[in-house]
């Protein structure tokens, strides 16, 4: 079976767009030939910065031969109606079946579709694909019209079999399939032909183009990390900073340079920001003294003096970058010596926030405020989280943040370092962003806490007093986000905060995601919720927590079933009768040991569960109602509730709400499924 | 590429004419620098305009560009007030652009043997424009020397046939070519001649002036005055009826009011870089300079140049 090779041939793809490009790539081609009837054994797909290339092995020479039958008129039935038929099946009178049926003779037209030539579907697959491939961005070149991601160049499309290398003949805009290709723009520029893809790959390579990213990825982390570990360094690894290198290369060379003794001093993070952000540099820091002190990047070429040239110009570039980055870090430091954090914050008064919230500044002012509020809750000293509210925004209006906008917070600590403020106001410049996503570290400092929780809190009430909400897949002020980092923030350290009441019901849609995927069940969540106590959101949890383990107990089970055969007995009697049973119940009605059972139980369990409740104990309320279990279940299998003595019935019905009332005390069974 | 070894040019104005020769050679009109202040050479009628319609073509110049924002009083090695772009525009763009264009960076005695020449993903827009393109900023051994762009949208019309436009910061790539770290030392004619000259000595003068008028000096009530006269002027001229009443002519007045276009988009530049305009101001001027910008593209493709083609009746 014939094995097919293409290769899309452009001007530079974008790194960020490759890896998407080839699942596209070998999906939408693989799904093609499969729709057209053509099967293959196996499929892979590669993207360099100047090609995409598929591979499909053990392609069917041509796809089968399919028949399909298909009913026509009865026999008998008026000429028009049968010359209709023969001429939308696109056959003659003669090749008609005539067949019994129950409803009469019936004729019968077997159609037979031919299996078509591999090639010929392929073409009509490939044209499609590129036609309409799903690139997030897209674009027209020349005089044309067809769309590709850069200037598509050339179309390699060859089937391979015993016989030799056949190509598969297309035209898109003047654009005709070949199986020739050519190799690394600078190194190996010139065209070849190639027969399958191991010819392909293994020419790609003399000619100097790496076709696996992985690959390139790979000898780029080698290359890096042998050359860091000869000199005693570290390469810091960034996967992602790998990955798009790995796109912007076909022949990586792993080149590593030194940073200049001038800018040693700068902080790691704004070595490594500036190197990442402007360069694609990797930062190599000496594990002893955690200093950023080399650099590795990565050339598309080798040169006859290797690398030499190449290397020294990249120096250069970095050192006119790192000249900016120390003038601005000495501009800061002489602007914190001379005013401190609160004089360089001061221009945030004139920085709107928001045209209905007010500049930065006053939003500052509101989060000290808050903090100063919250400050005894979370454990921390009022003055010191006010403090820290005022300043932990002042880097903003730096001038290594205003170029930098990335290094928000993180410059703020060193400034407020250099300003001579506490470690813990420090860390909350830093902190008080945390946590961003759902995985990011939360901070345990109370200050830090404090000043994160006033923040975002902040946020949320501003937003929503402007009705500013959320709304479908629009969140433009990520109010999401922030309302995630005050559960995670809550949670994590175990406060007990009350949320304002038009936040709730967006602080428990937010819960039920994050439970969610802790593993807590959506309906439990519900089930507490619909609780009292509700807007403490860390109370809330641990009653979901205690609810969702006593539900994976035997005991937990059962008494749910006993629980939801007591409400939807009482339920359709209080209807039926139009009162409420909620009495109490009297033991001097009970007949039935079972009966009398239940009444001792639920005398025992009744001033347990509310002690536990009482003090916020949800294991021992739990535990307590899993004691209600047996007599429950004894109860339903003996006693029959609706008796014909209607006293006996009531007291009964009474009993249910006995029942009933103790479960919902702990938690509003009824939303629970199951 | 050619093959013979390129000498490395001596000074600034080598690097444009080298430029200006190599792009000739390939067929560019090589034009002169547009006679208004602008912010970068895509502003210049013959790329912004001229992008726009049907009709094939090709031109180079150099345009001196002003970004009174950038403006550090002649001290900044690398940062200019004023500065010059080597702008190409062709359209169609050809196939071989990107060739044409190493074939530049080899003409100006950057030896691609020896370099490192990356196309790094960057896709170009002006939000004053209402122009947009996809293409790359061209690395030199991890240094931006150009910007390489294939147009999509000008003026919020679809460029057909699409152009090709390169743009180089020029004294970014000379010094890299000359060897130079501040701007101010290099070599603007050539070092050995009797009245050798830099950079410094041509335009630091300058750079000091213009600093200190743009960021201190300039009076923001007359430019708030001229953007709304330019503004207004730009509405008059293309409400003008095509039909000129003297000659009888029909003659669409579309570069008259884009340079009225130009000018508010300069003027808000400079209001701008004294920091008068707030967060959301910004964006409304942005807007009102691209209204102008579309209504000069509306009115450009209605002109002859434009590929309008005279319907007999009229």
């Amino acid at each position: 079976m014939p094995d097919l090779l293409i290769e899309l041939f452009s001007e530079e793809i974008p790194a960020r767009m490759q890896a998407k490009a080839c699942e596209d790539l070998k999906k939408r081609i693989t799904d093609g030939l499969v729709d057209a009837g053509l099967t293959y054994a196996s499929a892979a797909a590669f993207a360099t910065p100047r090609r995409l290339a598929l591979t499909v092995e053990g392609v069917l020479a041509e796809s089968p031969t399919v028949k399909e039958e298909r009913k026509g008129p009865k026999v008998g039935a008026p000429d028009k109606a049968i010359e209709g038929f023969l001429r939308g099946a696109g056959i003659t009178r003669d090749a008609l079946e005539e067949r019994d049926t129950p409803k009469g003779a019936v004729y019968f037209a077997t159609l037979t579709k031919p299996g078509r030539q591999a090639a010929d579907i392929i073409a009509e697959v490939l044209e499609d694909v590129i036609r309409n491939f799903p690139w997030p961005k897209s674009m027209r070149w020349g005089a044309g019209s067809l769309r590709w991601v850069r200037p598509l160049h050339s179309i390699l499309c060859i089937l391979t079999d015993e016989a030799g290398a056949n190509v598969v003949p297309i035209d898109i805009d003047g654009i005709r399939s070949g199986n020739t290709t050519r190799g690394h723009r600078f190194m190996a520029p010139d065209a070849f032909s190639v027969t399958s893809f191991d010819d392909y790959s293994a020419k790609l390579k003399r000619a100097h183009v790496v076709l696996e990213a992985a690959e390139r990825a790979d000898h780029i982390w080698h290359e890096a990390t042998n050359m860091a570990f000869a000199q005693g360094l570290e390469v810091v690894e960034d996967r992602g900073l790998l990955a798009e290198v790995a796109g912007l290369v076909e022949w990586p060379v792993v080149l590593m340079g030194s940073i200049g003794d001038d800018f040693l001093g700068l902080p790691p993070e704004v070595l490594q920001t500036s190197m990442k952000e402007h360069q694609k540099f990797f930062s190599v820091r000496n594990p002893k003294t955690g200093r950023i002190e080399k650099f590795v990047t990565v050339a598309n070429r080798e040169t006859a003096d290797t690398g030499a040239t190449v290397l020294a110009g990249n120096q250069k570039v970095l050192s006119a970058r790192l000249s900016d980055a120390k003038f601005f870090w000495e501009n800061d430091l002489r602007a914190v010596a001379k005013d401190g954090l609160e004089g360089m914050s001061a221009p945030l008064a004139n920085v709107t926030f928001h045209n209905k919230l007010g500049s930065q500044a006053e939003r500052i002012a509101r989060i000290t405020a808050l903090a100063r509020e919250i400050a005894p809750a979370v454990g921390a000293d009022p003055e010191e989280a006010a403090l820290a509210a005022t300043v932990a925004k002042a880097d903003l209006s730096s001038e290594m943040v205003y170029e930098f906008p990335e290094l928000q917070g993180i410059m703020g600590r060193y400034y407020a370092q250099k300003a001579g403020l506490s470690d813990a106001v420090a860390d909350a410049c830093r902190d008080h962003y945390s946590p961003l996503g759902p995985s990011d570290d939360v901070p345990s400092d109370p200050v830090s806490v404090t000043v994160a929780l006033a923040d975002k809190l902040d946020t949320l009430t501003g937003f929503w007093a402007i009705d500013e909400k959320p709304t479908g897949s629009k969140d433009p002020f990520a109010l999401r986000r922030a309302a995630l980092g005050v559960i995670r923030l809550i949670l994590n350290n175990d406060l007990s905060l009350n949320i304002a009441e038009d936040l709730l019901s967006f602080f428990h849609d937010r819960l039920k995601v994050f439970l969610r995927d802790q593993g807590i069940r959506h309906d439990v969540i519900d089930a507490c919720i619909a609780m009292p106590g509700n807007d403490d959101l860390a109370l809330l949890v641990k009653r979901a927590t205690a609810l969702q383990a006593f539900l994976q107990t035997e005991d937990g089970t059962n008494l749910l079933q006993g629980f939801k055969r007591a409400n939807n007995i009482l339920t359709q009697a209080e209807d039926k009768d139009g009162v409420e049973y909620s009495f109490g119940a009297d033991i001097k009605f009970a007949e039935e040991d079972a009966e009398k059972a239940l009444f001792a139980a639920l005398d025992d369990a009744e001033p347990k569960i509310a002690t536990a409740m009482a003090a916020q104990d949800f294991e021992a309320a739990m535990s307590a109602l899993a004691g209600l279990r047996g007599a429950v279940d004894g109860f339903f299998e003996a006693v029959q509730v609706n008796a014909d003595n209607d006293l006996l019935r009531r007291n009964r019905l009474n009993l249910l709400s006995q029942i009933r009332k103790s479960c919902l005390s702990v938690a509003d069974l009824t939303r629970v499924e199951g | 590429m050619t093959s013979e070894p390129i000498q490395t040019p001596r000074s600034f104005q080598e690097i444009i004419l080298r430029l200006q020769a190599y792009w000739a050679a390939q067929g560019c009109a090589v034009l002169q620098p547009y006679d208004m202040e602008v912010g970068a050479g895509t502003f210049h009628p013959a790329t912004t305009l001229r992008a726009l319609g049907s009709k094939s073509w090709a031109a180079a110049y150099v345009q001196p560009s002003r970004l009174p924002t950038d403006g550090r009083y002649g001290e900044n090695p690398n940062r200019l007030q004023h500065y010059y772009q080597f702008q190409v525009l062709i359209k169609p763009s050809p196939p071989d652009l990107q060739e044409l264009y190493l074939g530049s960076l080899a003409a100006i005695g950057i030896d691609m043997a020896m370099h490192d020449i990356r196309f790094v993903e960057d896709d170009w827009e002006s939000p004053t424009l209402g122009a947009w393109g996809l293409g790359w900023e061209v690395w030199c051994d991890g240094m931006e020397v150009s910007q390489f762009t294939y147009f999509q949208q000008v003026g919020g019309h679809d460029c057909a046939p699409v152009s090709g436009e390169l743009t180089y910061g020029l004294e970014r790539l000379a010094m890299y070519v000359l060897g130079v770290d501040h701007v101010m030392d290099m070599p603007y004619n050539d070092p050995q001649t009797p009245i050798a000259l830099s950079y410094g000595d041509v335009f630091r003068q300058t750079e000091q002036e213009y600093s200190r008028w743009n960021f201190d000096v300039v009076d923001t009530d007359v430019l708030l005055r001229h953007f709304e006269e330019a503004e207004a002027e730009c509405a008059r001229i293309l409400a003008a009826d095509h039909i000129d009443p003297k000659t009888g002519k029909r003659i669409v007045m579309a570069h008259p009011a884009y340079d009225q276009c130009i000018k508010a988009s300069h003027i808000f530049n400079l209001l701008d870089a004294r920091g008068v305009i707030s967060v959301t101001e910004r964006q409304a001027y942005i807007g009102r300079v691209r209204t102008l910008a579309k209504a000069c593209a509306d009115a450009f493709v209605l002109t002859e140049a434009g590929g309008y083609v005279p319907e007999a009746a009229e």
